[in-house]
């Protein structure tokens, strides 16, 4: 303590800057901050003289302006009379349709396949081993380009469909599967095809409440009631007796082949599927790798002991080693949703219409404003990606709490 | 303290900036080469051949260019470019010259701040269909499936004239050329848009070339032609004349196969401005007398360049129509060289 | 005891064991336990049979058919005649445009060829502790062989820089040990700017002293274009990394502040939206009149790119260093850089290997990416010139199966590898 003060009482002299531990940190922080302050400023300063150079300036206007441009696949209202900001918007709803979807099947194929991969089943568990291996080491803009290349060369041309001896057929006259991509009956809802709806998720309410109320009898009684034919049950009675109660509100449309192309229906369009398709199967392959590394970090003695209480394998998986190995798994899993949202905006390979292909294709191309454009499309990638970030958070956290 | 640190960066990078900006004349000349952008591939306007040289009727801008400028039509440095990078590549000054087939708009050339120097080649978009599909105009498309070239005037053509004729159709946006050409052949798009010439190019190229038309519907006016950056007037002067130049050769019987013998001297004062026997109009552009010379033994006249690359005689088989000489009844025509 | 009733047959040695029931030994028993366990299990192996036998069935006479002579796909319809078989032709014919672009001089190829295989000479004493250490010296030269190679150009050039670092290495040696890190650090990166500047004299002054013909960055293409991104990249990326996963883990706010922003803004967004930045926006912050070609715009933002993802793999490394390393370290009374660099670095490093050989794979794959800003690497090569060429057009299996093939074989190579570390790095014993 007394040599701490005999220094600060020394005079002051500038190598104690960078000698003393007191000051050193708080030096190299303003050099830091300079030489930071020195290279934006260097940056911006050259991009505002060439700017100056080009006679070009920054400004956001175009986004009022009219796009006049067509964008194929539209979740929200939008013609070519709208303005580029709102085709932005469709774009941005296009990315989170894909990267929906393909966060969904990804999901489903790489659990599947990770725990496939471990089964006892020699044949399958080498199956998926391929599976993995073979798709987690080429580039998923390969896989994007030849799903979108076999299908655009393999199915058939809508007009093949046409005539009494087409060459081609829909199945069940609801489905057609063509190189545009494939048509699929559509739901239409009538004025009260509402309430269905409603009583559909009602059900879903109820068939946890059921669940909980099974859950809760065991745990308080030692009755074991059965859950699985009960909650099926709950989940569509109800529904489909609200849907006839009702006198069917909910029709479907299915396409059908007019003129150029098929009408009606909902059209999955060849570059919606090859981009959903590509990303799904290639993350599927990382996160059966996640899946698997998760089943496998929980100790076999946790088999062996839920397998001495008489539990049965099934059972084991689903009440023993997947809560645990969830633990495991969910981070990780959610960085691959992290990886599906930004590798979506490979959709510009294909042409499908997402906010790269909008706000950083078209719009770009015809505004020409590349700094503005490119920005904003950083920005709403950024925003997506610290949302998925900032949930994890909030799941690590949940998880660390019951940790002993 | 921040803001004093930021200006004087300011201060300092603008001082450099103002002494390092010459003009891109004197920059080429320094270089030794041309920086060129063109397309990424177009058949006919231009594609590196088989040993990677670059030919096409736009690269033979570029080579006169070359030629006029440095004295030899090689010294050209050709960057590839995309619709979305052209414009920037020529800003950024990374090409000094752009002839890719870009279409002369008021809003390119006043709010993107770029100089049109003329027009080679006067084209409109149109359609392409498979024969078989049996239609004759681009109004019975309705509900068609269009596959588009993205990064053009393109779009924003065919929005309009769908929304013209109240008639809808589905748009199917592609970045290169050669893979909408692909989905078309693969019949995943029923009607394939870009500009006509383009068209004729790329359907030289199918295997099939019989099976498909181009409609007689023009949509747009699509005059392309090379263009520079504002401000540096000189080298948009020189790039404007030596375009003139060719045009002029072709219009006064000026061929690389005459122009040794016509450049010792004729009797038509305007050919010998042209070729730098007599007068000073080289001098004025920074050049030397011979310029206009060495522009057009590049590659020959106007008319030559077009029938060597895209005329009637070569397998995209384009006829001049608009692009002939006015006394022809075509719209090419140079202001004099006096 | 003696009168033993007389028996006929007395068996002196024991039965020999009879085989086990059919069903319960060898092939059967291998074949009811691992496929047919159970009805799911069953059902499970008879569909991966039917379906691994269906595409057996349909590819291999695809691939075996195959014909490799002619010169255009028109031509292998007309030999095939309608039965089944791949167009291999089109490989025949454009290999070398797959493998190194469209526009490097054919006479040249033995120069990308020979730096790819000393590159495996170079970095096998990095992967594997086992060999000779002397080999290193290999590895530092390499860098600056590969440039001369691939490039072409002086020798001088390479030269001059190697020379520069390790002028820069032993002016920060020797200023080190007398006044500290910072001023060595300083003196050092003086030192390679003034051999530098004086070296391009040199250079200048003797532009063919062993020369080989100077090839442009812009004429790279094909599978070349992938590695030299993939490599260069992930090795300019490492020594970045470090630095940003130490800034991370400081206690200075400030420079952990920039550090923490960079790294999240740089993984938060695709990587395509870099290549658009470096295609079309970055050349506006340059200096007015400089002008970086495409090859060079791109590997900087690539760089940029995998350092943020390195930065966190190693960060991972220093935090999972057991405290008592740091403490250790102080109350040998070491500084900052000394004990980063003695005790920290040597086995955060080391644990974060097989992390830095996961982005490198990644990475490696991502620079395929470059074909959507028109640049020719594999994809661009096979989207672009080869299926617009009237001779190909159509043409589709052949071109990405081969794609696939040679992005199988780095990376499966490569992961095998980090699998293979990961298990020798494991040093406790489950």
């Amino acid at each position: 303590m007394s040599s701490t003060t005999q220094t600060r009482a020394s005079k002051f002299s500038l190598s104690m800057l960078i000698n003393d531990t007191r000051y050193r940190s708080t030096t190299f922080q303003v050099i830091a901050l300079i030489g930071l302050i020195f290279a934006m400023g260097y940056l911006v300063s050259n991009l505002l003289s060439n700017l100056a150079d080009a006679g070009l300036n920054i400004s956001w206007r175009f986004f009022g302006e009219t796009a006049g441009y067509d964008i194929n696949q539209m979740p929200i209202e939008y013609n070519n009379q709208m303005s580029h900001g709102r085709a932005s918007l469709v774009g941005a709803v296009n990315t989170l349709i894909v990267a929906f979807l393909a966060c969904v099947s990804a999901t489903i194929l790489g659990v599947v396949a990770g725990v496939l991969r471990l089964s006892n089943n020699w044949v399958v568990s080498k199956l998926m081993a391929i599976y993995v291996e073979a798709f987690r080491n080429v580039p998923v803009l390969i896989w994007i380009l030849i799903i979108f290349l076999v299908m655009s060369n393999v199915l058939p041309q809508p007009r093949e469909f046409r005539g009494d001896a087409a060459a081609s057929s829909m199945w069940f006259d609801m489905v057609a599967f063509t190189n545009r991509g494939v048509y699929i009956p559509r739901l239409v809802l009538d004025d009260l095809g509402w309430v269905v709806f409603a009583a559909f998720g009602l059900s879903i309410i109820g068939v946890f409440a059921f669940r909980r109320y099974a859950r809760n009898l065991l745990f308080n009684t030692g009755r074991l009631i059965p859950t699985f034919l009960p909650s099926i049950g709950i989940l569509i009675i109800p529904t489909v007796l609200v849907y006839f109660a009702l006198g069917s509100p909910i029709g479907l449309e299915n396409p059908a082949l007019k003129g150029f192309n098929f009408k009606g229906g909902l059209h999955l369009r060849l570059s919606l599927i090859a981009l959903w398709f590509a990303l799904a199967i290639y993350t599927g392959a990382f996160i059966a790798e996640n899946v698997r590394a998760g089943i496998q970090a929980i100790s076999y003695g946790q088999t062996e002991a839920a397998a001495a209480l008489g539990m049965r394998p099934g059972r084991i998986m689903s009440l023993i080693i997947l809560p645990q190995a969830l633990r495991v798994i969910v981070p990780p899993l959610i960085s691959q949703y992290l990886n599906i949202t930004k590798n979506s905006s490979l959709a510009i390979a294909v042409g499908y219409m997402d906010i790269t292909g909008t706000l950083g294709g078209i719009t770009l191309n015809q505004t020409g404003r590349a700094i503005e454009c490119i920005l904003v499309l950083m920005l709403f990638y950024l925003v997506i990606s610290l949302s998925i970030s900032a949930i994890m958070n909030v799941y690590n956290n949940a998880m660390k709490l019951k940790e002993r | 303290m921040k803001k004093t640190v930021f200006l004087g960066a300011l201060t300092v990078a603008g001082l450099a900036a103002g002494l390092v900006s010459a003009g891109t004349l004197d920059d080429v000349k320094a270089r030794g080469k041309l920086n060129c952008g063109v397309t990424t591939g177009v058949p006919g306007f231009a594609e590196p051949d088989a040993n990677g040289v670059w030919q096409g009727f736009d690269v033979a801008v570029c080579r006169a260019v070359a030629a006029a400028v440095l004295g030899d039509n090689m010294a050209v440095e050709f960057v590839p470019t995309t619709g979305k990078t052209r414009f920037t590549a020529l800003a950024s000054g990374e090409i000094d010259l752009l002839a890719r087939n870009t279409t002369w708009t008021m809003s390119r050339d006043v709010d993107l701040k770029f100089e049109f120097v003329g027009v080679n080649y006067y084209d409109g978009q149109g359609f392409m269909v498979p024969a078989s599909l049996g239609v004759s105009s681009a109004a019975e498309l309705d509900g068609a499936t269009v596959c588009i070239q993205t990064g053009t005037t393109t779009e924003l053509n065919l929005a309009d004239f769908f929304r013209a004729n109240g008639i809808s159709y589905e748009p199917v946006p592609i970045e290169t050329g050669s893979e909408a050409a692909q989905l078309f052949l693969a019949g995943s798009c029923d009607v394939y848009t870009t500009d006509r010439s383009a068209l004729a190019a790329q359907r030289a190229n199918f295997p099939n070339p019989d099976d498909y038309v181009v409609l007689p519907d023009v949509v747009s006016k699509e005059p392309l032609g090379p263009l520079v950056r504002h401000g540096d007037n000189d080298w948009g002067d020189i790039a404007r004349w030596t375009l003139n130049a060719l045009i002029t050769a072709e219009e006064l019987g000026v061929t690389s196969d005459n122009i040794a013998e016509m450049s010792a001297g004729t009797n038509n004062p305007e050919i010998n401005r042209l070729l730098g026997s007599e007068g000073t109009l080289g001098e004025m552009l920074g050049l030397d007398a011979e310029w206009a010379k060495r522009a057009i033994m590049s590659g020959g006249n106007y008319g030559e360049v077009f029938e060597s690359n895209i005329g009637a005689a070569t397998n995209i088989g384009l006829s001049r129509g608009l692009n002939a000489q006015w006394k022809d009844g075509g719209l090419i025509y140079s202001p004099p060289f006096r | 005891m003696s009168d033993t009733p007389n028996i006929g047959f007395v068996r002196h040695e024991p039965i020999p064991p009879s085989a086990p029931p059919i069903q319960q030994a060898g092939m059967v028993k291998w074949m009811r336990e691992n496929l047919f366990s159970n009805w799911i299990n069953s059902i499970l192996t008879i569909l991966s049979i039917y379906f691994v036998a269906k595409i057996i069935l349909a590819s291999t006479p695809w691939m075996w058919n195959g014909v490799w002579t002619t010169s255009s796909l028109r031509e292998c319809r007309e030999v095939l005649q309608g039965t089944s078989g791949a167009c291999w032709s089109v490989l025949a014919e454009r290999w070398n445009q797959m493998l190194f672009g469209f526009k490097y001089p054919v006479e040249a190829y033995w120069r990308p060829t020979l730096a790819f295989v000393l590159l495996l000479v170079c970095i096998a004493p990095i992967l594997f502790q086992k060999l000779p250490r002397n080999m290193l010296i290999f590895s530092a030269i390499y860098p600056f062989l590969a440039f001369w190679l691939i490039w072409g150009g002086t020798v001088l050039t390479p030269v001059v820089v190697a020379v520069s670092l390790i002028a820069g290495y032993l002016a920060f040696v020797k200023i080190e040990r007398l006044t500290g890190f910072a001023t060595g650090l300083l003196s050092g990166v003086v030192a390679v700017a003034l051999v530098l500047y004086l070296g391009s004299f040199v250079t200048a002054a003797l532009p063919e002293f062993i020369a080989l013909e100077p090839v442009a960055s812009r004429d790279m293409g094909g599978f070349m274009l992938n590695l030299i991104l993939g490599t260069v990249c992930v090795s300019l990326s490492i020594p970045l990394g470090i630095i940003l996963a130490l800034g991370r883990q400081s206690n200075m706010p400030i420079i952990k502040g920039i550090c923490v922003v960079f790294i999240e803004f740089i993984r938060g967004v695709p990587l395509i939206t870099l290549l658009f930045v470096a295609n079309v926006v970055l050349s506006y912050f340059f200096p007015p009149g400089t002008n970086l070609d495409l090859i060079l715009r791109v590997i900087i933002m690539i760089t940029l790119f995998s350092a943020a993802y390195i930065a966190e793999v190693i960060r991972g490394g220093l935090a999972a260093l057991p405290r008592g390393q740091y403490e250790a370290a102080d109350s040998l009374g070491l500084d900052y850089p000394q004990a980063m660099r003695l005790i920290i670095l040597p086995q955060a490093l080391k644990i974060s290997i097989p992390g830095i050989v996961n982005v490198a794979v990644g990475l490696f794959k991502d620079t395929t990416l470059v074909s959507v800003i028109s640049m020719f690497d594999l994809v661009g090569m096979i989207r672009g010139p080869i299926s617009s060429s009237t001779a190909w057009t159509g043409i589709y299996w052949e071109l990405y199966l081969f794609a696939i093939l040679l992005f199988f074989v780095v990376c499966y190579g490569i992961s095998q590898y980090s699998q293979w570390l990961e298990r020798q790095l494991r040093t406790d014993h489950h």
